[in-house]
């Protein structure tokens, strides 16, 4: 493997991830070895609200998809004396993303002190995590760190002495994307079908039992902490101007060294391959995308795209959470999106008719052309069901199904064309629902 | 193959007195308990009062780990705690892929067959286990111990082509690789898991996800990250990188003093 240039190995910024190499990490007393709690016991010092403009004057965005300001989502909690609540989106299922699961698996009590941490700026007495129900591993190692935690008095009444009370529940899914949207999580947290509330109003002012709430993704609230200790200053000196800070890009697919790469935002794909060792042999790249499955494709001609919000938005597509799927010239783009579209089609929750429907007739067109039975209209109608489904929608759910979709005819028309004008052999036969994706 | 729109929810609108038990074998599995009452109240507890109905998730997965999948007494007794209807408890609980309908073995085998372990290997994998098992996506071999999914993306790309056992993850697999860990299963045995903790039964793992922690010893420590997960902290130990300027003494500034500065920001 050839090094990876002084250019690209500048891009590393491991703050989140550092930690991790400490395999003991999720227990509580090495976690306080290494620094862990001193963020809690800084800024339980300080006021609330200061703590909030700090997060402001960081530019911190969201990681889970959107990018939204966290500083200002925090400030649109009603101060009115009701019961607040945070609750932590661990939800992780967009399709490519891999680094909340890591996150949590390696280092525990970060997640736990960032929660008490941002519960006490936002003054919310309950939180919860609610974390997807396959990822039983990492469930496992938080259950543990947030008993130890009340067991130091971390968490529970008087934290600290300080006067402030919070108590924290790790809360199992049950098997649904959806779920991992903010106001459907809700629903689900409520102990109903995960399906998405109609915004506004926001979860901001009337969120978890209608209370205000925020909700936020692991990697989000596990940035406070280091915020707080290092300054917004100090968090600005990675990224971009208006996406500042660290941030965790994952690999996956194609390429030598698969993994979680913490970069500053703004890194390079060129950059990533060369800190990932490079294509693997015999594969050459041809599509890929930044942040996930709902976040259109991307091709060779990206690979000097900074990947922050602005930059790839830009680009016409979305940083999303930057899950960096790698595909090769040996891979398909109308299969990958076929099988994308399957996904989406068996996670749509139903509610509403362009997603429910135009999903499951993308998947039969979809099957069409990969099986050599599709014709040129067939493009249209693809087309014209994301017309249908993009902005229509009830969700975002539905806009990100149309991603692969629209991008893949956008740079690949010709290999639906080659299936359609019979110069590829057909991938499916007409009748199978059949998985035939590797070779 | 899809007959129907395979969509969450086709099931919900369960009217009460329609949950049939489809899987009710002769031995049957065994009843709900005062036992299993008191567990049920222990997790309403954990949610803020008047909020009860937050416990419904995780009490699902209690019934499972008493029964193994959830069987029309489940839900009748998820009803009873929480003072809802059947249809109510029959509408979530068929909404949310990890509640099964049917008995589940003791070994509940998911293979990862989005598109980037699908492409990587996953369908092969999934196709070989089930051609070797002779049973289709969510079914259960005839011994009752093996059932075989398909999933969707399990976010562990990073070590594609994985399946799980009961979740564990087994990452980068290939066909004979998978074919081995099924027919460890059948043999009795518990192959380890690549990430996470040594296997245990489908029942036990689903006391876990209804929110207990994991009490057999030194279960919590075990798997150790993969190679994956450390990558991008490996290159920055060799070339001894680190982010300059961080002082974790940092005043925090307070509103007063921007106030008294004239309120810069
Ligand atoms: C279908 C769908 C799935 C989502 N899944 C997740 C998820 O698993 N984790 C997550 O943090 N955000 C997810 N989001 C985004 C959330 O709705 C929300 O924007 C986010 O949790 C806010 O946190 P942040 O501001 O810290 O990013 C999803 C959104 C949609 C539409
Ligand atoms: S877009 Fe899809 S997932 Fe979102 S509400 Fe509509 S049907 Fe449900
Ligand atoms: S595609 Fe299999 S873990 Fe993501």
């Amino acid at each position: 493997m050839t090094a990876p240039s002084q250019r690209a190995l500048s891009r590393l910024t491991p703050v989140l991830t550092k930690r991790w190499l400490s395999p003991d990490a999720w227990r509580l007393d090495v976690y306080e070895r290494l620094d862990g709690y001193t963020a809690l016991r800084k800024a339980l010092a300080a006021h609330p609200d200061d703590l909030i403009q700090l997060v402001k004057d960081s530019g911190l965005r969201g990681r889970g998809g959107a990018g939204f300001p966290t500083g200002l989502k925090w400030s649109f909690i009603p101060q009115d004396g009701k019961p607040h609540y945070l609750v932590v989106n661990a939800d992780e299922g967009e399709p490519g993303t891999c680094k909340d699961l890591p996150l949590m698996m390696a280092d525990p009590h970060s997640l736990v002190e960032g929660i008490i941490i941002s519960a006490y700026a936002i003054r919310a007495n309950n939180a919860f995590i609610y974390i997807r129900g396959e990822a039983v591993h990492a469930a496992r190692r938080l259950r543990h760190a947030v008993n130890e935690a009340y067991a130091a008095g971390y968490l529970g009444k008087n934290i600290l002495g300080s006067g402030f009370d919070l108590d924290l529940v790790v809360h199992s899914g049950a098997g649904a994307y959806i779920c991992g949207e903010e106001t459907a999580l809700l629903d689900s947290l409520e102990g109903y079908r995960g399906q998405p509330r109609l915004k506004p109003p926001f979860p901001a002012t009337h969120g978890l039992y209608g209370g205000p709430t925020v909700v936020n993704n692991v990697e989000t609230i596990c940035s406070i902490p280091y915020l707080v200790l290092g300054g917004a200053e100090w968090w600005r000196s990675m990224g971009t101007e208006k996406s500042p800070g660290p941030k965790i890009y994952s690999i996956s697919g194609r390429v030598v060294n698969p993994g979680q790469y913490e970069c500053s935002l703004g890194t390079t794909l060129r950059d990533l391959l060369e800190l990932a060792g490079g294509m693997q042999p015999g594969h050459q790249l041809r599509f890929w995308t930044p942040g996930g499955s709902s976040t259109p494709l991307l091709t060779e001609e990206h690979l000097d795209l900074p990947l922050d919000f602005d930059s790839v938005a830009a680009a016409g597509s979305m940083l999303g959470t930057t899950a960096v799927q790698v595909f090769s010239d040996k891979d398909c783009p109308v299969y990958a999106a076929y099988r994308w579209i399957m996904f989406y089609a068996h996670e749509s929750c139903g509610k509403c008719t362009p997603c429910r429907e135009g999903n499951y007739w993308m998947v039969q067109v979809l099957r069409r052309i990969l099986s050599g039975k599709g014709s040129h209209a067939d493009l249209d109608l693809l087309l014209d069901a994301c017309d249908n489904l993009l902005g229509r929608s009830f969700c975002a759910l539905g806009d990100g199904a149309t991603s692969c979709v629209t991008s893949s005819i956008k740079y690949f028309k010709q290999d639906y064309l080659d299936y359609i004008e019979g110069r590829k052999a057909p991938l499916l036969s007409p009748n199978e629902a059949d998985l035939v994706g590797a070779h | 193959m899809m007959a129907t729109h395979n969509v969450r929810g086709d099931e919900g609108n369960v009217r009460e007195g329609e949950v049939r038990d489809e899987g009710r074998t002769t031995s049957g599995p065994p009843p709900l308990t005062d036992a299993t009452r008191e567990k049920a109240r222990e997790i309403m507890a954990r949610y803020p009062r008047g909020r009860e109905r937050s416990a419904l998730l995780p009490m699902l997965h209690l019934v499972q780990s008493e029964q193994g999948y959830i069987t029309p007494e489940g839900i009748a007794f998820c009803a009873e705690m929480l003072g809802i209807t059947k249809a109510q408890v029959a509408a979530v609980s068929t909404f949310y892929t990890m509640f099964k309908r049917r008995p589940t073995g003791d070994w509940l085998v998911s293979v990862c067959t989005n598109t980037m372990c699908g492409v990587l290997g996953g369908d092969k994998i999934y196709k070989t286990l089930s051609e070797y098992l002779g049973v289709g996506h969510d079914e259960t071999t005839p011994d009752g111990k093996i059932t075989l999914e398909h999933t969707e993306c399990l976010a562990a790309c990073d070590y594609a082509p994985v399946m799980t056992v009961n979740y564990e993850f087994f990452d980068r697999m290939d066909p004979d690789s998978a074919l081995e860990v099924v027919q460890r299963l059948q043999n009795g045995e518990r192959p380890t898991p690549t990430r996470g903790a040594r296997l245990c039964t489908f029942r036990e793992i689903s006391r876990q996800l209804a929110g207990w922690a994991d009490d057999r010893e030194g279960a919590v420590g075990e798997g150790r990250a993969g190679e994956p997960t450390l990558a991008g902290n490996r290159l920055a130990e060799r070339y001894g990188i680190s982010v300059a300027g961080f002082d974790p003494s940092t005043p925090i500034r307070k509103a007063a003093d921007a106030a008294e500065k004239g309120g810069s920001k």
